[in-house]
């Protein structure tokens, strides 16, 4: 990106002033070589972002911004209802309500060792990942219901999991509104047998050990030390919500102009807050959260049998659950007034402050655990929500390292064999139904994660706290 | 064996290609006739899955699908194969396609998923308007092309 189109406020700060329909000004936090190695398009997302109806303050793009569909990945957008705001399906993206989950062992890298290869094939085994998967859940309409309508919640009254893991989940673990009507028989029809799969992609399920721990006081919090292993769960809302944001990206699409809403981008496609198209796409998008944090919930659930076989002395315990590609509702200040807004956060994570109410007690005082996702082969972190960032970009940070290269260039360079030995000469083991899979996901293909925290760390977005690095990863 | 990723030429004209997205992946048909460019630009997004020439063509399924233009059209035409591929578990690599006034008639051949002789590499999620058109060259060729979220 052309240094020269921007203003720079600060070290990790730059401005897009508003021009031509913007309505508010583009802000990007990234140090100056991440903007350097950033997509134009980048650019144009933000601009484009900015002229949308009733958008409040800025369009935001995180460290990690790269060129998405209408939104940049990476991007934060907030609108006010009673302003003529709209909300975007382009705003959240194919996979709704898609992030990570962090779960502590009470096990260090001592323990595992010996059992490592074994931990490896059983978790492969056992968690259904990659093209054609199927889970063990059959969902008939009447649970598919309440699945929609209940998240983890009902995950949990049929089994799987905790009770008490439910209050470490956004929302508690159960989105209000979502309205199953509002979903099509076709995206139930996808979903039907997809409950407790991983999918394919970038997502994954790790063993990871806490390699460096950043912040002490508030790493003892969090409950973790140098040494122990956490597993990493990076997964979305599967087939539901890639059918629930394509057929709504297309319904907004053709339904903009009788809104007088200029698309500059068909996939900005949105619809006014206050409007048949706005309230069913919410109600759609809010169950595909719930059907996100069900599945995660399940897999958990698969996670901790295995350990319970294996390594019976673990007790898996949630740090956090944190979706990065939403749209929710946030009392946020603006001009010294709290003011009700419907955040859009694509690519990026919510990351609340100390002192927020929706905070479950126990980290209510420190922040949000902020989870950051990496490669197999490089690194994943953890980081808090700070105060700061609650008045940059509405309590919002990365989510991860966004790709340098495309599938196409790294199954050119790359054979998925040779990135599983290699990865296994560092102790990583790699499990996966493909090894194109694994090629085009390889290490290589991403940005470098740390320089991406580093900023949002510098830019005062969140606080980092601890490195995570993979022992074990599961690949669709 | 070629590279999965290398274009399929199926006769001098038709064929498909992949271009670069920095997240996802492009797939583009080209052909002497709309139906031959939509054809191939299925052909692209089971290549971002497996090698097409891998699937063998044993089952049937048929299409059906109507929009107000010839993007939206391509767009409904590969979201309704996406559909199919992820509620069937199927990969499909032949293609028959009809179009009259905007109104797709389809018919696909392909097999259910084997994860061993496939190796599927990864799902596709659903067609997108990012760099979407279906345009005719000044040679009479057809292109139509759209970016594909994996």
């Amino acid at each position: 990106m052309d240094l020269q189109r921007l203003t720079q406020r600060n070290p990790h700060e730059w401005h897009i002033e508003p021009q031509g329909k913007m309505r508010v000004p583009g802000v990007i936090y990234a140090t100056e070589s991440l903007i350097r190695e950033m997509d134009d398009k980048v650019y144009e997302q933000v601009v484009n972002v900015a002229t949308l109806p009733g958008i409040v303050k800025a369009s935001y793009a995180m460290p990690d911004a790269h060129w998405g569909y209408g939104f940049p990945i990476g991007g934060v957008a907030a609108f006010n209802p009673d302003e003529g705001g709209v909300v975007s399906a382009g705003g959240v993206g194919f996979d709704i309500s898609c992030g990570v989950r962090l779960l502590r062992t009470g096990l260090t890298v001592e323990d595992i060792q010996p059992l490592k290869e074994q931990l490896a094939d059983t978790l492969f085994h056992h968690i259904p990942a990659g093209v054609g998967s199927t889970g063990q859940v059959r969902l008939n309409p009447d649970d598919m219901e309440a699945m929609l309508v209940g998240g983890a919640k009902w995950a949990v009254s049929k089994g799987y999991g905790l009770r008490e893991d439910l209050a470490l989940i956004e929302e508690g673990g159960c989105m209000a509104g979502a309205d199953p009507a509002c979903v099509s028989d076709q995206a139930k029809k996808r979903q039907r047998d997809e409950m407790g799969t991983l999918g394919s992609g970038n997502h994954y399920l790790e063993v990871q050990r806490v390699a460096r721990i950043f912040d002490d006081t508030i790493g003892a919090s969090f409950g973790l030390h140098e040494g122990d292993v956490v597993v990493s769960i990076h997964c979305g809302s599967r087939g539901l919500g890639h059918q629930i944001g394509t057929e709504f990206l297309k319904r907004m699409a053709v339904s903009a102009s009788r809104h007088q809403i200029a698309l500059p981008d068909r996939e900005l496609a949105c619809a006014p807050i206050h409007s048949e198209e706005g309230q069913e796409y919410l109600g759609a998008m809010r169950a595909a959260i719930n059907c996100a944090l069900a599945n995660r919930q399940i897999i958990t659930h698969l996670v901790r049998e295995v350990f319970e076989k294996l390594l019976p002395q673990a007790s898996l315990t949630l740090l956090y659950d944190v979706s990065h590609n939403t749209c929710k509702v946030e009392t946020h200040e603006i001009d010294g007034k709290p003011t009700r807004l419907f955040v859009h956060r694509k690519g990026a994570t919510r990351a609340f402050g100390p002192g927020h109410p929706d905070l479950p007690p126990s980290l209510r005082a420190i922040g949000q655990p902020v989870l950051i996702g990496g490669t197999m082969g490089t690194a994943s972190y953890v980081l808090a929500g700070t105060t700061k960032g609650m008045a940059l970009a509405y309590g919002s940070a990365c989510h991860g390292a966004g790709r340098s290269m495309s599938r196409h260039q790294a199954t050119r360079r790359w054979q998925g064999r040779e990135v599983v030995k290699e990865l296994a000469g560092r102790g990583i083991l790699i499990r996966s139904p493909s090894m194109r899979g694994v090629a085009e996901e390889a290490p290589g293909a991403y940005k470098d994660v740390s320089e991406v925290v580093d900023a949002a760390d510098e830019a005062g977005l969140a606080k980092k706290v601890a490195r995570l690095e993979p022992l074990v990863c599961i690949k669709g | 064996m070629p590279s999965p990723l290398a274009p399929q030429v199926e006769t001098a004209q038709a064929h498909w290609e992949h271009f670069p997205h920095q997240a996802d992946m492009g797939v583009r048909g080209l052909g002497p006739t709309k139906e031959s460019a939509f054809e191939q630009a299925a052909v692209a997004v089971t290549a971002v899955i497996a090698n097409p020439e891998a699937v063998r063509p044993v089952e049937v399924v048929s299409f059906s699908c109507e929009a107000p233009d010839d993007e939206l059209l391509l767009v409904d035409w590969l979201n309704a194969l996406i559909f199919e591929m992820a509620t069937r578990k199927m990969l499909f690599a032949r293609f028959a396609i009809q179009i009259h006034d905007h109104h797709l008639e389809a018919t696909a051949w392909g097999e259910p998923v084997d994860v061993v002789r496939h190796q599927p590499a990864v799902e596709v999620k659903g067609a997108t308007y990012t760099a979407l058109s279906v345009t005719q060259e000044p040679d009479g060729r057809w292109v139509a092309q759209c970016v594909v979220d994996v």
